[in-house]
């Protein structure tokens, strides 16, 4: 097993008191695989990500059962173990890549940067393999871009540059946090296309965040939806798309495009939203926390948290007490 | 994060916003709390003062402070060169110093906003002839500025005045020209336009009140740079004229005592960074309540 | 890179002009009549006065006695002392290493420690450290330099003995003007050496100090506020997501981008440094430009005043465009 993450608690001290972004959250990835994590913003997805890289600010307080990456423990980490693991063992990429590069140094300079950090070799070592990173990740002419400043990149190139520097130094896992959200259309499908041929070819494991079902549908092996910090529905992708039983898993199904088939409806009709807004994390709702959104809520479930259970006959698991099955849900819903 | 928004539901008038925002600031209570302390002494400094400013003591020649030795109670802060109380000679001071520094304001912003309100608001020529003038006038570093026209006035307080308003007129043109051309482009600005507003009641009338909380904190800034500025020109020579009780005038009648006599140096400079650093806590406390667009 | 620099350069021709123009000016706004001004009491004699008036050009038009003044500068004719009948341009240089030595001690002074403190007080944000720092700050920067170089005097030459009143260097040390930087030339003085060299020392110190509260006060609370930003940027958690040893990522990554709003409040500051040099000169006695203009405006030197000013604002906006050039150097997405 590649990462362990047991009962993974994030609580932030804030002025305003205590603040629970992630709370009890356990899940399993193995070597290879690729796991997309769906949920909107605000869901504790990032803050996950950066427990798992060590970054989170000083006034989170972060415990856990147990939270391991290819069985070295983390929890018990100091800063310099921390760095050794960040970028050598576990590489991540950002939302927006121009924001992400530093402004004031060329593209060559911070890749060759990356590279020395995990790697004894030379200068002008690095700056042939920079080169060869460049051609990896499909940059037309990498010689020249090398010298390129960020601001001189489009959004696709900075973040494709962001891809060459995080598997530098062939991590075991790559997270990509929304990396094609801020990327026009067009370009969003070849950089989803890039890192699983990439996970592939280098045999890694990747870790797609995103809020996006329509993205992670193609191109994951399991998925696991959150919502207020909390997993309410994960599985085999196949399962979770097509039989999605946790009413938040349907509503982002059903709001999103794909998800209207041609002649089904109205092409002008509009779609389908979830109502009402993600919790408060300082006064979290009693019981289910997606009650107060959900239209099959009972009293059982504004009274008690239901667990993450899991559905016999097939490996997916539910965080409901009253999971929809395929064909009813469809037509209650619209 | 964007989650806590139900909580206000009745939103606040701007005053509540600001006063809410002021308060918290620990600094700017402390520093309006003294500023509050010094314009009380001002004001109150003929009934508050225990003799006259300009009374002199035979025989009580630079006595120290009542706290140390050779000291008494009867000249609490003890007494100049020529026999005057320096604790009188302080509160009468206050007045003079904080009287200075306002009118150093209200000169330099009247003339500042108005030709900052031109520039920003005609653009064009009019912004070129006033901004070359301010890029002229900032080249020069600001007191050797107004030490030259000090000096081209003539020694005292009045031409003081004058002297450091003229030097601080650049810093509200470039403020208020700033302000002017943003808001120039707001459709509130292009509405009055359209019913016909005149040029001047477009800029007195709808946009001067949109730029109100940045020109009040620029004031406050100045208002500190100014009495600073005033009494380095006092303690130069070049402004108020002994015997006036201004406080940097004192510093300078004070100097040639500096081995002996410390404590006549002392005071007169403690005023003057009290209430310097008071009306810079006061400014960035209004700056970060009014406007936390200006925060850097 | 370079066609943006000509362009600056180029840039300062009309704020040249200009200041040429309010130098020549601000001597004819004096009240009275410049020749009776000059002449004294001597300036009752009749022929003496037409003399004088067409030997100053005044008997000529306004703009024609401009392009007069105008061209004399081109050929670096500043006018000539009244008080000691030399050249203003002489006068100038043979001052101008002294301020210079005294402002570049007191800017090393305000930048060596203004940007580790500042840099500090970023990371260790709301710690008792960055409180006292922020505090301090705030008192330095409202400080009445002239009351706090009396008060370091009071201090450290009057109640410790530890540094001389004012001056430059002992009588006992003769120094060879070669640069006109005391700390280099003490050197080589003829029985001096060391000992020169300390004294040298030991009479910058407290004018630089004082110099340098204000700058340092401003600096630490500039690179504060610009590192704060910048820490929170997204490339900052991109380079701790290297891996890179958190010192690298603060000075490598951060201080880079935070520098180019210090570069721009350092700019700045130098126009301060003369302001801090007239009113610390006087207060030392050092022998530099600011102490030369308060002392040619109290004996109404007028040329040496008109000349000065001319000299000082040239400077300002010489270094004011060296910032801006360092300002591209900085930021790269400025230099298209």
């Amino acid at each position: 097993m590649l990462l362990d993450v047991q009962n993974l608690t994030i609580t932030f001290n804030t002025k305003t008191g205590p603040l629970t972004a992630v709370r009890n959250l356990s899940f399993q990835m193995e070597m290879g695989e690729t796991l997309g994590v769906v949920g909107e913003s605000g869901c504790g997805k990032s803050i996950t990500n950066l427990a798992i890289m060590g970054l989170l600010p000083p006034q989170a307080v972060t415990s856990a059962t147990h939270l391991s990456l290819e069985g070295k423990n983390l929890l018990s980490l100091n800063e310099r173990e921390w760095q050794c693991l960040r970028g050598k063992d576990v590489a991540m990429i950002f939302q927006d890549p121009m924001s992400a590069l530093n402004p004031c140094y060329s593209v060559g300079d911070q890749l060759i940067e990356t590279l020395l950090v995990h790697a004894e070799m030379s200068r002008s070592d690095a700056a042939l393999e920079s080169l060869n990173l460049m051609e990896q990740v499909g940059i037309p002419a990498p010689k020249e871009r090398l010298k390129a400043y960020p601001h001189e990149l489009s959004g696709g190139m900075a973040q494709r540059v962001m891809i060459a520097m995080a598997i530098s130094s062939n991590p075991k896992l790559l997270i990509a946090d929304e990396p094609t959200t801020a990327l026009d259309v067009t370009i969003q499908d070849q950089i989803l296309r890039l890192l699983k041929d990439i996970q592939e070819k280098r045999q890694m494991s990747l870790m797609l965040v995103t809020h996006d079902l329509g993205v992670v549908a193609q191109n994951t092996d399991r998925i696991q939806v959150m919502y207020a910090g909390e997993v309410v529905e994960a599985g085999l992708t196949q399962d979770v798309i097509h039989h999605s039983t946790h009413p938040y898993t349907f509503g982002l199904l059903a709001g999103h495009p794909d998800a209207r088939k041609s002649g089904e409806r109205n092409h002008k009709s509009r779609l389908p939203s979830i109502q009402g807004m993600v919790p408060n994390l300082r006064q979290r709702p009693k019981g289910c926390q997606f009650h107060p959104r959900c239209s099959f809520a009972q009293d059982t479930c504004r009274l008690e948290a239901p667990q993450l259970t899991v559905t016999p006959g097939i490996s997916r698991a539910t965080r409901c007490y009253y999971p929809l099955n395929r064909g009813e849900g469809r037509t209650d819903q619209c | 994060m964007e989650l806590e928004q139900a909580k206000e539901l009745t939103p606040q008038t701007p005053f509540q916003e600001f006063y809410q925002s002021f308060a918290l600031n620990k600094g700017a209570v402390i520093g309006l709390a003294v500023l509050l302390f010094f314009i009380a002494v001002g004001i109150s400094s003929p009934f508050l003062a225990p003799y006259d400013p300009t009374q002199l003591f035979d025989g009580a020649y630079r006595l120290p402070p009542f706290f140390s030795s050779g000291g008494n109670t009867k000249f609490l802060l003890g007494t100049d060169d020529v026999g005057r109380d320096i604790l009188s000679r302080l509160i009468h001071g206050t007045a003079l110093s904080l009287g200075v520094g306002i009118m150093i304001v209200v000169v330099s912003l009247v003339l500042g906003t108005i030709f900052g309100l031109l520039a920003g608001y005609f653009g064009k020529s009019v912004d070129r002839t006033v901004m070359r003038f301010t890029d002229i006038v900032m080249a020069l570093p600001s007191t050797l500025l107004a030490i030259v026209v000090a000096a081209i006035l003539g020694p005292g307080l009045v031409n003081a005045v004058w002297a450091v308003s003229i030097v601080a007129i650049p810093n509200y043109i470039r403020l208020v020209r700033a302000l002017v051309m943003a808001e120039k482009k707001r459709a509130y600005v292009m509405a009055a336009q359209a019913y016909g507003a005149g040029h001047i009641r477009i800029m007195v009338s709808e946009i001067l009140p949109n730029c109100t909380a940045p020109i009040i904190v620029q004031a406050t800034l100045g208002l500190s740079e100014g009495i600073l500025n005033a009494a380095a020109l006092g303690f130069l020579g070049l402004g108020a004229q002994p015997p006036t009780p201004e406080w940097g005038t004192m510093l300078a009648d004070a100097r040639p005592f500096l081995e002996n006599s410390p404590w006549m140096v002392t005071f007169p400079g403690l005023c003057i960074l009290l209430v310097v650093l008071a009306l810079n806590l006061v400014g960035d406390g209004l700056r970060d309540a009014l406007d936390p667009r200006l925060k850097r | 890179m370079l066609k943006a620099v000509l362009k600056k350069i180029l840039n300062l021709i009309p704020t040249l002009l200009g200041v040429s123009l309010l130098a020549f000016l601000l001597i004819r706004l004096v009240p009275g009549d410049p020749v009776m001004l000059l002449l004294g009491e001597r300036g009752a004699d009749p022929q003496m006065y037409t003399e004088m008036k067409r030997n100053m050009g005044l008997d000529r038009p306004m703009y024609e006695q401009y392009f007069t003044f105008l061209g004399n500068i081109f050929q670096g004719d500043f006018g000539h002392s009244i008080v000691s009948k030399r050249a203003v341009l002489t006068e100038f240089f043979d001052r101008f290493p002294a301020t210079l030595e005294l402002g570049i001690m007191a800017m090393t002074f305000a930048i060596t420690l203004g940007i580790p403190f500042g840099i500090i007080a970023a990371i260790k944000r709301n710690s008792f450290f960055d409180f006292t720092l922020m505090g301090a700050g705030l008192v330095g920067y409202s400080m009445p330099i002239f009351w706090w170089g009396l008060m370091l005097i009071i201090v450290f030459s009057v109640k410790l003995g530890w540094t001389p009143v004012s001056g430059r260097i002992d009588v006992l040390y003769e120094v060879d003007k070669v640069t006109g930087l005391l700390l280099i030339d003490s050197w080589w003085s003829e029985d001096g050496g060391f000992a020169a060299f300390k004294s040298a020392l030991s009479h910058l110190i407290l004018p630089a100090l004082a110099m340098g509260t204000i700058p340092l006060a401003v600096v630490a609370r500039m690179t504060r506020s610009s590192m704060l930003e910048v820490l929170g940027e997204d490339y900052i958690r991109t380079a701790r997501a290297k891996g890179l040893p958190y010192a690298r990522v603060v000075i490598v990554h951060a201080l880079r981008n935070a520098l180019v709003p210090i570069i721009t409040i350092l700019g700045l500051l130098f126009g301060s440094i003369i302001t801090g040099a007239i009113l610390t000169e006087m207060i030392f006695s050092w022998p530099g430009i600011g102490k030369w203009i308060v002392f040619s405006i109290n004996a109404r030197d007028y040329p040496v005043i008109q000349g000065g000013v001319m000299m000082i604002a040239s400077l300002v906006i010489l270094t004011n465009a060296i910032v801006d050039i360092l300002y591209l150097w900085a930021n790269p997405r400025m230099r298209h």
